[in-house]
């Protein structure tokens, strides 16, 4: 390699952040490349792409991608995502946060966006635990798992988040894991180019709070996990797709379909009922 | 510049606050609102939601107030005019949001229709008891701007100026109504848009390598990019330097919070609203704000009707409290005397500015009806005593 080589997924990133905060053998940094992988594949227009998180670790992403990013408020990266779409529908907006993020403290703004189907795209990175305050237990963390705020293990029952999502009304629901990186790559092209509310879930793992507590092993160990554990089952019902601690992760695209979005939606709703006189605001808002 | 003639309906009206609220904003250039139902204000969006598609623009009924307040900052970055209207429950629902935007100095307007509290309290009664909330309900330290109306032609025209506040300072600016005058119906005169001035958003001239997103030069306000345009710039509620990457060290702490409140406090004079009046030779000074001001002025009335030597003193910009014109006043005088719809918030700040220099007398209401004026009239004669 010569001393002028550089990574191919630079461009993309704001090399004069790094290094990142993720710790040794955290998944979200591996995510971070698939996503820069699948800019690369899909030629998507950069200038228009715009990056949206919330709080948590995954949320340190929109610190990282050299795009338009927004590091939001804890559970309000959907609905920020929403006002940026709605003010300027030419934009291509991603929505990049973690499982308590987007699933606990933001989960009505979850179901309502899948709900109207928003054009975001979202990718939840989830590693079963709220891990930048040290590992307490998330609405997604599996029954018996043994966390900070749940020592004794867990009992509450987790989310099933892609059957959520569905149920909502997502037009594109898929689950990779960090060891899935050639799929979850192309997945994340696939949502740039589908409109409507798409969403995408990784599982990532946590070597520093949820594996250690739960002796699952490190970074490497997870990988190992998930190639042995998981099973491709593409368009699975969502409503058997739930985690447990240690048993089958289906892995797929599960939903892929086409309903109107809100931008259209509303569109034709005002055609309809004003005529001539509705104004088209994506011509007038931003002037 | 001038308004947009697209949103101005100029013309002579008979309409109640929250709708020249609503009248003010399109005229201001607001094409975007998020909000969430609460009496009582809905009729604000209620009118934005009917109108709006006529002039180019979106209303979104948000599935929260927590949502409807981050919303209206998404749309600001986006490129648009944005704002969302609650009232006491909601408004608390919306803190964390006024900090998010103080803290990226997001632009934006919100309207706070003022009713009784504390909690659910009374939904359809008045009262002026979010004034502290307004200034103080998010963490952290950060100043904003608060513009009182007391008519529905200033819920018109004091929204336009709150939206140029906003711009100008880049600040989110409190927009503190109260149900009364919310639901208040007069005349209200909508001039042509070639005389309405309009406070264009700092846009950054620079081009993408020279800018920096919260670079300021020598009045604090840093210019703005929006999303789409290139610029590949981060935003973040973080402690930030000036390329807008979190940088949590105290130093940048200081430098940023500071910066935060000097843009606001060093132009407080310069944007200081209020109404004057008999202050030359006033043994004592009426102070209110809102809808008890119209109730103060007819004990002022009443007390000069009894040959007694009172001012008026009307805030129209709460915060930055004008707190120059107060201490400038109080050793001329013998007492102030400070209507309000609560049990005691402004007239702290009255006692705070006035420095011991003359008398400072609350005169307190709990809220659900407007004072009665006898009630300040009794306090304004013992203090002429």
């Amino acid at each position: 390699m010569s001393a002028t080589a550089t990574n191919p997924v630079e461009p993309f990133l704001r090399m004069d952040r790094i290094p990142h905060i993720w710790c040794p053998g955290c998944g979200i940094g591996t995510t971070v490349n698939c996503f820069t992988r699948a800019l690369m594949d899909s030629k998507v227009d950069l200038k228009s792409l715009a990056l949206v998180s919330g709080i948590g670790c995954t949320g340190r992403v929109a610190g990282y991608v050299k795009l338009d990013s927004f590091h939001t408020t804890h559970g309000r990266a959907i609905p920020f995502a929403t006002g940026l779409k709605l003010a300027n529908p030419n934009l291509n907006v991603i929505v990049y946060s973690g499982d308590g993020d987007l699933s606990a403290i933001g989960g009505n703004h979850l179901i309502h966006a899948a709900r109207r189907n928003i054009d975001l795209k979202v990718i939840c990175v989830n590693n079963l635990t709220y891990a930048m305050t040290g590992g307490q237990s998330a609405p997604t963390t599996p029954e018996h798992a043994i966390t900070a705020t749940s020592p004794y293990g867990a009992f509450e029952p987790s989310f099933n988040l892609p059957h959520l999502v569905e149920a909502a009304g997502a037009v594109y629901v898929a689950r990779w894991t960090t060891f899935h990186v050639r799929q979850l790559a192309r997945s994340m092209a696939e949502i740039f180019k589908k409109k409507g509310f798409c969403f995408i879930e990784v599982l990532s793992p946590c070597p520093t709070l949820y594996q250690r507590r739960n002796k699952m092993g490190d970074g490497l160990d997870t990988m190992k996990f998930y190639k042995e554990k998981s099973k491709v089952k593409n368009g699975a019902p969502t409503s058997e797709v739930g985690l447990t601690i240690n048993g089958e992760i289906i892995v797929g695209k599960f939903v892929e379909r086409d309903r109107p979005d809100y931008g259209s939606l509303m569109k034709a709703q005002f055609v309809e009922a004003l005529g001539d006189r509705y104004v088209d605001c994506t011509e007038t808002i931003c002037s | 510049m001038k308004a947009d003639p697209r949103g101005v309906l100029t013309g002579v009206h008979f309409i109640d606050g929250d709708q020249a609220c609503c009248e003010g904003a399109l005229a201001a250039g607001a094409r975007f609102a998020s909000g969430y139902p609460i009496t009582p204000s809905t009729e604000v969006v209620e009118r934005f939601a009917s109108r709006v598609p006529t002039v180019g623009g979106t209303f979104i009924q948000m599935e929260d107030e927590l949502a409807a307040s981050i919303t209206l900052q998404g749309a600001v970055w986006g490129g648009a005019k944005a704002f969302t209207v609650t009232s006491g429950p909601g408004f608390s629902l919306m803190m964390e949001h006024i900090g998010y935007a103080a803290m990226t100095e997001t632009p934006c307007v919100f309207v706070d229709v003022q009713r009784g509290g504390p909690s659910t309290g009374l939904p359809t009664l008045p009262a002026q008891a979010d004034m502290m909330q307004a200034r103080w309900g998010s963490h952290g330290d950060y100043e904003i701007i608060a513009l009182c109306p007391n008519s529905p032609q200033e819920c018109f025209d004091l929204t336009i100026r709150a939206f140029n506040l906003a711009e100008e300072f880049r600040v989110p600016v409190m927009f503190m109504m109260d149900e009364v005058v919310g639901h208040m119906t007069e005349k209200v005169v909508i001039p042509p848009a070639d005389e309405i001035e309009i406070v264009p958003r700092r846009h950054t001239h620079k081009s993408v390598e020279e800018y920096l997103p919260y670079e300021t030069g020598g009045d604090l306000v840093p210019e703005i990019a929006h999303a789409g345009e290139g610029y590949k710039f981060h935003i973040t509620g973080l402690t930030h330097d000036e390329h807008g990457y979190p940088n949590m060290i105290p130093p940048i702490q200081d430098k940023l919070v500071r910066r935060l409140q000097n843009k606001v406090r060093e132009a407080a004079e310069r944007i200081t609203l209020y109404e004057a009046e008999g202050l030359e030779d006033a043994d004592v000074v009426v102070i209110s704000y809102g809808i008890t001001s119209r109730v103060a002025q007819r004990a002022i009335e009443l007390a000069r009707g009894q040959s007694l030597q009172v001012g008026k003193l009307r805030l129209i910009t709460a915060w930055p409290f004008p707190e120059h014109i107060i201490r400038e006043l109080a050793p001329r005088v013998k007492a102030m005397v400070v209507p309000e719809l609560n049990l005691g918030q402004m007239v702290r700040e009255v006692e705070r500015s006035a420095g011991g220099d003359c008398q400072v007398l609350a005169v307190p209401h709990a809220g659900g009806s407007v004072h009665h004026p006898e009630d300040i009239l009794k306090v304004i004669v013992e203090a002429s005593r």
